[in-house]
């Protein structure tokens, strides 16, 4: 019987790859360990090793082809005199694998029709992925001053646990993009020294959840030095990396910590959602002289947007945005949970609701002005965000709302947050932790 | 027989071979096990039916084998992320821990913990944790519980070469020598943290010295020589339960595979790795043992195919599991009814 090669799964977030070279032909042999071909996924060239023995009977998915889905048959493998099944026609379509994270698909671009209130006009756009954004901005900011460098684990010679940093190395050289042991709390604390010095770090946390070992210095040092100097003594610094939660990778991994941050003073907290807010926050976050938490998100790092290709190209921290235009409520959100507002609010529309949608951008400061106005026309507001709800940034929206505008609500503020509970592995049950776009139509309906 | 080094006191030793043929043949089935686990485990990766981090112990086998022939049953176990070994080893069910990777609820965690978080009351393996180092401080801790009661268990408290560059390591290696705590230290030296080599991260060039400002017993073993584990596992479980405090183990050793599942493996040659598996192997030493102990091809054939079935009755029952009662995400968060 021949034996099947399936185009593996290579990484958490992979649902298709691209095959990008065979390394053996038809009548090769392979041993159980042989690399017999490479792939392309969202994040690395890979190796695929063969499982099984034997020899190479047909390959049915050519070198060069995109997109391939996971567990389609690329080859097969028998032994000799053997004869290999017909090829398909095409590569064959097979189910999704049960693991398929939900944000494979790329988002949309936001239509245009939508941008009602005018941003300045930054001209020219391209297509864009939020990682090749961050890097640019990052980039852009280093090729400007001198001063600016970037350092973190595997940012250097790996080119970044999640490519945010490809190339770097080789346009900075080692002196500006710096891998480090795997040591927060010390690397921390001696950016912040830096900083305290006049340097401008940008510090990457492979992911946020790691920053925790770091918090101390970044809390007790980088955010209170300014005041406890009477004003001598500041700490010009981004701390940046993937917050919450990724695919299938536990509790410990999936977590938000936007509302631990924007808990304190000394600090700003900047969490961009498209790729255009990528690149203009992260240099506005190089640029402030102040520690600016920079929360990105592993799941929209390889989704593409519009955005401004001008080197001037830069967005205030402390502004939110209206990504659509509505009359009957406000649904404020940040970072991917943007993504679940604009859904919502489309399904909304079917039902002859007028959803508007603001996309905060910042946490901190808060841009109460833009939330105020907005529900002052709509008179209803709802909170998402994808962190627990208790003490959450949905209760400062809600507080906040209350505080400025209470006379023009026709209902209590709503909030929708992540489920109140560690994040659980098991697929089912991580399906329902997350904020879903009915978990946000179902919120909008009970105060309508 | 590999020679370990007692850095302590600058001896060279030559231990008695550590293991008869009947421990061996022990020792060498379960390394097969952790083997074909894992490779079943990357399989079924690949298939999909295993998602999130995934990190395979392929190549490490013989340091958790030989701990554990050095130890007893009441002896705490602790480790990161790469933990299915130490499971394994611990005798734990290789259909429970299959399971948890499936994320169904025949796991040891019902599938709400996943590849790297599993934990087993009654085999004293006290996790599976995701933050590199953190492991060291929780482990000085089940050292501390047994100082505190005085039992004289020990806890086998595992990290990487990478996580030996946590400050929390250090601060434990403080606490441990200072209150003579039986902890044993086992840094997996497998040479990288992810892409980086322990040369590029550490400025120490010999990591069982590590705990020489604090006069912390130290071997270097050849952690791919199960017979040197368990030899040098013995000398330092003997000095904790002494009452002489911690000791800490280099474990020389090498994983073939990537670091997780994705690991576009830039960072090493591919001759390197296959010089490794060809010239270092701890199965092909054990089994090469066996045969000049006069086991036979067809015993040790047999015994493969054991393996092979138990290993594919856990991934069948990996697959048949149900996924977790909908109800379930809820609980657990705290202790409830008090
Ligand atoms: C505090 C922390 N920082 C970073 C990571 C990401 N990370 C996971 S494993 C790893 C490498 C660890 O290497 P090592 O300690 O040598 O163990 P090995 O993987 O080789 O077993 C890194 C950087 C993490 N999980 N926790
Ligand atoms: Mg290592």
């Amino acid at each position: 019987m021949a034996t099947e090669i399936l185009m593996p799964a290579l990484s958490p977030t992979m649902t298709e790859g691209k095959l990008s070279k065979w390394l053996k032909k038809v009548g090769d042999d392979v041993k159980s360990g042989d690399v017999i071909a490479e792939i392309e996924t969202d994040k690395a060239t890979m190796e695929v090793e063969a499982v099984d023995e034997g020899k190479i009977l047909s390959i049915l998915v050519e070198e060069g082809t995109e997109g391939v889905p996971v567990n389609a048959v690329i080859a097969t493998l028998g032994v000799e005199g053997e004869t290999a099944k017909a090829a398909p026609a095409a590569a064959p379509k097979v189910e999704a694998p049960i693991a398929a994270p939900k944000a494979a698909a790329p988002a949309p671009a936001v239509k245009a029709e939508h941008h009602e209130i005018a941003e300045p006009s930054w001209g020219e756009t391209k297509p864009t992925t939020v990682r090749e954004a961050l890097r640019a901005g990052m980039s852009l900011e280093m090729r400007a001053d001198p001063d600016v460098f970037l350092m973190g684990e595997e940012v250097a010679q790996y080119q970044g646990a999640y490519k945010i940093s490809q190339g770097m190395l080789d346009e900075f050289g080692p002196r500006r993009v710096i891998d480090t042991p795997i040591t927060e709390h010390g690397f921390t604390g001696m950016a912040v020294g830096a900083a305290m010095n006049g340097l401008k770090p940008i510090v990457e946390f492979m992911t946020f959840n790691f920053a925790m070992q770091a918090i101390d210095q970044i809390i007790n040092s980088a955010a209170k030095t300014l005041y406890m100097s009477g004003g001598q003594m500041g700490c010009p610094i981004v701390f940046r990396g993937p917050n919450g939660a990724a695919s299938r990778v536990g509790a410990q991994h999936s977590q938000c910590f936007a509302s631990w941050y924007a808990h304190c003073p000394g600090l700003k907290v900047v969490a961009p959602w498209s790729a255009a807010d990528a690149k203009g926050l992260m240099r506005a976050a190089i640029r402030d002289p102040n520690p600016v938490i920079f929360l990105e998100n592993e799941i929209l790092y390889g989704q593409t947007f519009d955005c401004p290709v001008s080197d001037d190209f830069i967005l205030p921290i402390g502004k939110a945005k209206i990504e659509r235009v509505g009359s009957d409520v406000t649904i404020v959100a940040f970072s991917i949970m943007v993504d679940v507002a604009l859904k919502a609010a489309e399904i909304l529309a079917g039902q002859g609701i007028s959803a508007e949608v603001i996309n905060l951008r910042t946490i901190r400061p808060l841009d109460v002005a833009t939330i105020v106005e907005s529900v002052k026309k709509t008179n209803r507001v709802v909170s998402v965000e994808e962190g627990w709800p208790f003490a959450g940034i949905g209760s400062e929206i809600c507080m906040t709302v209350t505080e400025h505008c209470f006379d023009w609500l026709d209902a209590p503020p709503v909030r929708v947050a992540g489920l109140d509970v560690p994040m659980p592995y098991a697929a089912n049950l991580e399906k329902l932790a997350l904020p879903q776009p009915n978990w946000v139509v179902d919120a909008v309906k009970k105060i309508i | 027989m590999a020679v370990t080094q007692d850095k302590s006191t600058k001896r060279t030793r030559k231990p008695e071979p550590a293991m008869g043929k009947d421990e061996l043949l022990d020792a060498y089935s379960t390394m097969l096990l952790i083997r074909r686990f894992e490779e079943k485990a990357g399989q079924l990766y690949g298939m999909g039916l295993i998602a999130g981090f995934c990190h395979l112990y392929i190549g490490q086998e013989a340091v958790v084998v030989g701990m554990k022939h050095a130890t007893s049953d009441g002896d705490e176990v602790i480790t990161s992320y790469r933990d299915h070994g130490h499971m394994l080893a611990c005798g734990m069910d290789p259909k429970g821990v299959m399971a948890e990777l499936t994320g169904r609820s025949g796991g040891y965690s019902h599938g709400k913990g996943g590849s790297m978080h599993m934990f087993s009351r009654e085999k004293n393996f006290f996790g599976g944790h995701g933050i590199v180092g953190a492991q060291v401080s929780l482990g000085t801790g089940l050292g501390f519980s047994n100082w505190y009661r005085g039992n004289d268990r020990v806890s086998l408290t595992y990290f990487g070469d990478g996580a030996a560059n946590q400050g929390q390591v250090y601060e434990s290696f403080n606490l441990a020598n200072l209150m003579k705590l039986p902890v044993i230290f086992i840094i997996e030296n497998n040479r990288y943290s992810m892409g980086t080599s322990v040369e590029r991260a550490t400025a120490s060039r010999d990591l069982s010295l590590n705990g020489s400002p604090w006069g912390m017993a130290s071997l270097s073993v050849d952690g791919m020589d199960v017979m040197a584990v368990k030899a040098a596992g013995e000398i330092a479980v003997a000095h904790c339960r002494a009452g002489h405090g911690p000791f800490l183990l280099e474990m020389k050793t090498y994983r073939y595979r990537g670091h997780s599942m994705s690991d576009p493996a830039k960072y090493r040659t591919r001759e390197e790795v296959q010089r490794m598996r060809a010239e270092h192997d701890c199965l092909d030493a054990a089994k090469k043992m066996l045969e000049d102990q006069g086991v036979s091809e067809a015993d040790l054939k047999k015994l493969d195919d054991d393996i092979k079935a138990r290993v594919q009755e856990a991934a069948d029952f990996a697959q048949t599991s149900p996924e977790p009662d909908e109800a379930e995400i809820w609980t657990d968060v705290l202790v409830e009814g008090v």
